[in-house]
């Protein structure tokens, strides 16, 4: 499988991603800057990594959204190209429109840097396939704006198509129905706020991500 | 002429920031403070005599990226 990373200005997972990708594939992932006119075609999965693109400003992945290799991971994603967003790859790609909602402040207004325990809702993924229903996993976040919001019938949408893919045990951040991460329409987009890239190794704390890459496979 | 923008956050769209100042208020002594909501403000210098254009391309500037018309409303003022 050949990933891409793509790298924004202060995109700071973008090598965790990478590195977690390159263990699990056995094959180095390849980092695309952001001002990149296009993917490379022999791409099977685009990540766009956790970090404070743009600075954040006007709002988390508002410009990062409009960056100009998103046109191209928008077609892609349209076409059926697998798309992780993590962290700030989640806010981005509800900014782009490629999944519903929005990531606001959290409601404590506090930065909340911790591993947090979270269930696997949904395992009718490429992504998730190698959970059971259900379980309990251990994923660390790390962000201020992960406060998961839509209006009701769009949760209700996510609900009922089995598209909220993880939720927290214990809410950090305020989100709508405790949701940690959500599937697009075709299930090939997942966006989560957790940091599945920092848990696939046991040096660095734990391994419940590395499942979620080797589903890739 | 120049465009100045609100950004508001739409009613029941929870807004910690506006509590906090509220609070914060409320410390300070101002015993008439009731709820506060926090949005943005952005002053936009434009290329264009015309009001309609530039209420036209304005628009589209907080359709497509100043607000997010999820969680956000906008209000438009133009100046000459």
């Amino acid at each position: 499988m050949n990933s891409a990373v793509i790298v924004f200005p202060a995109s700071n997972c973008d090598r965790d991603a990478a590195d977690a990708l390159a263990k699990v594939t056995g094959k180095p992932s390849r980092m695309v800057w952001h001002g990149d006119a296009s993917v490379p075609d022999d791409i099977d999965l685009i990540v766009l990594p956790g970090g404070f693109s743009y600075g954040d400003y006007l709002r988390t992945g508002a410009m990062a959204a409009h960056s100009p290799i998103m046109k191209d991971v928008v077609r892609r994603a349209k076409a059926g190209t697998p798309v992780l967003g993590i962290c700030n790859g989640f806010q981005i790609l509800c900014e782009a429109g490629l999944l519903p909602g929005v990531l606001m402040r959290n409601a404590n207004l506090k930065f909340v840097c911790r591993p947090v325990p979270l269930v696997v809702e949904e395992t009718q993924s490429m992504y998730t396939r190698n959970y059971a229903k259900g379980e309990a996993i251990t994923v660390p976040v790390a962000h201020g704006e992960g406060n998961y919001f839509a209006d009701e019938e769009t949760l209700d949408q996510l609900e009922g198509e089995g598209r909220v893919a993880f939720r927290y045990v214990d809410n950090p951040n305020g989100s709508a129905r405790n949701i940690a991460g959500i599937l697009s329409e075709n299930r090939r987009i997942l966006g989560l706020m957790p940091h599945p890239e920092r848990v696939c190794d046991p040096l660095t704390g734990g391994t419940d991500g590395k499942r979620l890459f080797e589903a890739l496979l | 002429m120049k465009a100045l923008v609100h950004i508001t956050l739409k009613k029941g769209v929870l807004d910690p920031q506006g509590k906090a100042i509220g609070h914060a208020l409320l410390g300070l002594g101002f015993p008439s403070v009731g709820d506060v909501r926090q949005g943005k403000f952005i002053e936009i210098e434009l290329a264009e005599t015309d009001e309609s254009r530039a209420r036209d391309a304005v628009k589209q500037m907080c359709e497509r990226l100043l607000a997010n018309t999820v969680i956000e409303n906008y209000a438009i003022e133009l100046r000459p």
